[in-house]
């Protein structure tokens, strides 16, 4: 501990108090059997956020908070608790509390046992500058990106996190990372339409405010003047941000073991499902990535393919899941996996070798597509969602980006577009390009496909 | 627990703000949950922090922190107000606040058994014993249920005045059977998706009588891989009322939040086809739809004494007689658009920015019983309990599915249908409603994972509702 009497605020802080709650677990006397186990993961979260609307910044905040996570597990029977109050008492109330939780328990008859020793392949990737990210410093960007096109109305937000985690369990592990965040996504707004940029890196200084803007206005005022187009099934050229979308799903409902075991994926192992140009990675290890080096079990996270050619071959599992599975871990576990399972959250579509204007050349009747919006699904197992584009959307005519669109409906298996013989191009442009669902998980190229099928626009 | 937000307010002020309050919050959750017959998980989540918004100009500071110390307090206070000022490198027009009363006062949620006095034993066996009986039934492969409770104590200061210490109860929970079949999964719940919940006591939970509903959902669940699909085109829809509150969620209840209508929420949760000059003049929906932003409602999720700016709780009309008159504001947003404050400013916890959110936006009733709605309707589909929700980001282009729909033929259930969906436009589909059923089946549905914001916060709203119909809505949309 430093400074004030319960202070956290570096990794040797944080790994002192996940030894001190092992301790506290080892000493209560529920433990004096020998019968207890506990996994602990103590995290710091430094974020802050400027937002702007209406081309001035009307929210502005900062935030520093501890927050500690304990599974307990006494005779197999587990219990979960978290707090933010940090002091010696009060994590000796939770403790007693949780252990008395869990012995009232029937066994738990996934609990894998707290999580041995093994080693991280680094400590994450971190910027102190990002970390210490002050308020004037999101600001001016903020302004940067507003200035590319002062006859707009500009709206979006400019955020850093910093993350500082350590972990402990009653099994030896202890390990400890830290990673860094920043994120700019925005739109700049003529009366009838919108368009959007978007730039996530480990480090603030690696955003170009300006550079975003200006994309944001440019389709801003193409998508201007737009026609409403009907229904149909129409090949599509997708922008990072809408690849993005689909494999988040991928990952969430298919990549699942948890949802795989319980007969809900799509997923079947071995077999050629997708294009054979379709190649996914979960990839913590990539120099880009936003990732803490351990999951939230305390396994070291790792790079394991989850497409190869368009044939799936692993899942994300937790320890849970693996052991149903007779399986290994994937260093997968998030908050509230014990219900929803495990998720890759470090995604990697593999970029192929075409400039998204060689994908647009490509194409002779179709739509190029931004950005998807409010996607939800169907069926988890044929994974056919529904969800509208926005923030610009064009005709591509005889290979030309030919104008505007109005925002159209879709209802369309994620799948079946990137079956086998579905995907025409893969595009060289790869970054993080995040979808609805939050910043710094999938790094994505564009695609070009050759059927999508929209369902309805905003006229009915 | 007053003075730790009096200091971060003082602080602020002597920063240089020239209004600031602070919120001290210390929130229990207890959710547990069961899986095939088996506990999966139970779990207990305690934050504490104080939470402090500083204004200067046209932008609000905001800062938080875990640490419940008056020095803590005190550095939030300065940095919310150091925060306010970096916004005037890219300032608008300055912000005021629409006058509320100067309040000291406090107000505690009614429930008779709280939730977290109950043996634990007992409530584990609830879940575990609702999954072991849809597990038991033929052909489910997943059953879950869960209950989950909130108690939240909120002590509120203001440099106006205001004093307010709030302890609000929450409880409520959910079940659901999924049975798999080769290329699809079906899935019924109960009493709605995502569970649902109330303010008040253990009570809330106990009334649902999951135990004696388990055998039914898992059955239709299993019923419905064999069902038709749904058939496709034109024609009547009724709805149950937990799928009408998410229709009022969706098309209503986010359309008529004044800072989207003013673009502040643009960029991520989008704007509003609603314009603030036809404010009193648009139709919103045919004669039946009176929809009411009413944070007094007994037991509604979205009932409370106070909202997080300390405004009183109270009831707007939002749309009467199928005309648009009300929204849901705050008190920066209702001074700028030269309305009353409505109190519909909550946060998620101690460390999210309170922003406008929906208090309990439902639909008054009507007349007579679903009963005689089905009786009164030629041909159409009865479509229950939401599965997937979606609409544009001005709140005009939706599609709903459901998990279950029966054909209707000349005033009778048919046959069960599978994968039922309906689309539409908001006003054409509002303006379609021509029953609504009475108060007998009017239920005050809470939803409970309601997102807005960035970062994502988390808000419990009500949407009181009771089972209507519109006529000649496309449904059985086809992916």
């Amino acid at each position: 501990m430093t400074t004030d009497e319960h202070t956290v605020h570096d990794l040797d802080d944080l790994q002192a108090l996940a030894d001190r709650v092992i301790e506290l677990v080892q000493d209560n006397p529920r433990a004096a059997d020998g019968s207890v186990e506990a996994n602990v993961l103590v995290g710091r979260t430094r974020h802050g956020l400027t937002r702007f609307a209406n081309s001035f910044i009307h929210q502005h905040v900062g935030e520093d908070t501890v927050t500690i996570g304990l599974t307990v597990a006494v005779g197999g029977r587990t219990a979960t608790a978290g707090t933010t109050d940090t002091r010696d008492d009060a994590l000796a109330g939770l403790i007693d509390a949780t252990l008395a939780s869990a012995a009232l328990q029937p066994v738990d008859p996934h609990w894998p046992g707290a999580t041995p020793p093994a080693e991280v392949h680094g400590p994450g990737n971190f910027d102190p500058a990002t970390a210490a990210a002050r308020p004037e410093e999101r600001a001016e960007r903020v302004k940067a990106f507003v200035d590319a096109d002062p006859g707009l109305r500009a709206a979006g937000f400019l955020d850093t996190q910093a993350t500082w985690a350590a972990f402990a369990s009653t099994a030896g592990q202890r390990v400890t990372g830290r990673s860094t965040r920043a994120t700019i996504d925005g739109i700049h707004q003529t009366d009838r339409s919108a368009g959007s940029a978007h730039q996530t890196a480990r480090s603030l200084a690696d955003l170009d405010a300006a550079k975003a803007g200006a994309v944001a206005a440019d389709r801003g005022r193409r998508s201007a003047e737009f026609v409403d187009l009907d229904p149909g099934i129409y090949e599509v050229v997708l922008g990072p941000e809408a690849v993005s979308t689909m494999l988040t799903f991928l990952g969430v409902y298919g990549f699942n073991a948890k949802m795989h075991l319980e007969g809900g994926s799509f997923v079947k192992l071995g077999e050629q499902q997708l294009d054979e140009q379709i190649a996914i990675l979960e990839d913590p290890t990539d120099p880009r990535a936003i990732a803490l080096p351990f999951d939230n079990e305390g396994t070291p996270r790792r790079s394991f393919p989850l497409v190869e050619a368009g044939v799936t071959r692993n899942l994300a599992h937790d320890r849970r899941t693996a052991r149903r599975a007779g399986a290994e871990t994937t260093g997968s576990a998030v908050p509230g996996g014990s219900e929803f399972g495990a998720v890759p959250t470090t995604i990697k579509l593999l970029p192929g070798t075409a400039t998204p204007e060689e994908l647009v050349s490509g194409v002779q009747r179709g739509l190029l597509v931004t950005q998807f919006h409010y996607c939800r699904v169907l069926d988890p197992k044929s994974l056919v969602v529904t969800g509208l584009t926005r923030n610009g959307t064009f005709r591509i005519e005889d290979g030309q980006v030919a104008g505007a669109v109005g925002n159209l409906r879709f209802t369309q298996s994620f799948v079946g577009a990137l079956a086998q013989g579905q995907v025409a191009a893969i595009g060289n442009d790869d970054r993080y390009a995040d979808g609805e669902f939050g910043a710094g998980v999938v790094i994505a190229p564009s695609l070009r496909l050759k059927a999508w099928n929209f369902t309805g626009g905003a006229k009915g | 627990m007053y003075d730790y937000a009096r200091a971060a307010v003082e602080a602020a002020l002597a920063a240089g703000a020239t209004y600031a309050d602070a919120r001290v919050v210390i929130r229990r959750q207890e959710r547990i949950a069961a899986h095939n017959g088996e506990l999966e998980s139970v779990t207990h989540n305690e934050d504490a922090g104080v939470g402090v918004r500083a204004l200067i100009g046209s932008s609000w500071g905001f800062a938080a922190t875990g640490e419940l110390t008056d020095t803590a307090a005190k550095k939030a206070g300065g940095e919310a107000t150091a925060t306010a000022k970096a916004s005037a490198l890219v300032p608008g027009s300055a912000i005021e606040l629409a006058d509320v009363p100067v309040a000291q006062d406090s107000y505690e949620t009614p429930h008779a058994e709280n939730p977290f006095d109950v043996p634990l034993a007992e409530k584990v066996e609830l879940v575990v014993g609702a999954t072991r009986t849809m597990h038991e039934v033929e052909g489910i492969a997943v059953a879950t249920a869960h209950i989950g409770f909130w108690d939240t104590d909120k002590w509120f200061v203001s440099s106006q005045g205001h004093r307010i210490h709030q302890h609000i109860v929450e409880a409520g929970g959910g079940m659901d059977a999924t049975a798999v079949g080769e290329s699809e999964t079906q899935r019924r719940s109960y009493p709605q998706s995502f569970g649902h919940y109330e303010t008040g006591g253990y009570e809330v939970v106990r009334r649902f009588d999951m135990p004696g509903n388990a055998q039914r959902v898992a059955e239709e669940a299993v019923q419905l891989l064999d069902a038709a699909d749904c058939p496709s085109g034109e024609m009547d829809l009724v709805l149950e009322s937990s799928q009408l509150a998410l229709q009022i969620h969706e098309s209503v209840g986010h359309a008529i939040e004044l800072d989207r209508i003013l673009g502040w929420e643009a960029a991520f949760a989008g704007t509003s086809f609603l314009e603030l000059d036809k404010l009193g003049s648009l139709k919103y929906g045919s004669e039946l739809m009176n929809i009411t932003a009413d944070a007094t409602i007994p037991g509604a999720l979205s009932t409370f004494g106070y909202d997080d700016e300390g405004t009183p709780a109270r009831s707007v009309d939002i749309v009467r007689d199928g005309t648009w008159v009300g929204v849901l504001s705050g008190r920066d947003t209702a001074h700028l658009a030269g309305l009353e404050p409505g109190g519909m400013v909550r946060a998620d916890g101690f460390n999210r920015l309170p922003m406008v959110r929906m208090t309990n936006v439902g639909l008054k009733p009507g007349e007579g019983s679903l009963d005689e709605i089905i009786a009164d309707t030629k041909r159409g589909v009865y479509m229950a309990t939401n599965r997937s929700w979606s609409i544009d980001d001005r709140r005009l282009n939706f599609q709903f599915g459901c998990e279950i729909g029966w054909e209707i033929v000349d005033g009778k259930l048919g046959r069960m249908v599978k994968n039922p969906t309906y689309t539409g436009i908001t006003p054409r589909f509002w303006a379609s409603l021509d029953r609504l059923a009475g108060q007998d089946e009017w239920v005050p549905w809470g939803v409970p994972n309601c997102g807005k914001g960035q970062p994502m916060q988390v808000g419990h709203t009500g949407h009181p509702a009771s089972p209507g119909r519109f006529h000649d809505v496309r449904v059985g949309v086809r992916g």
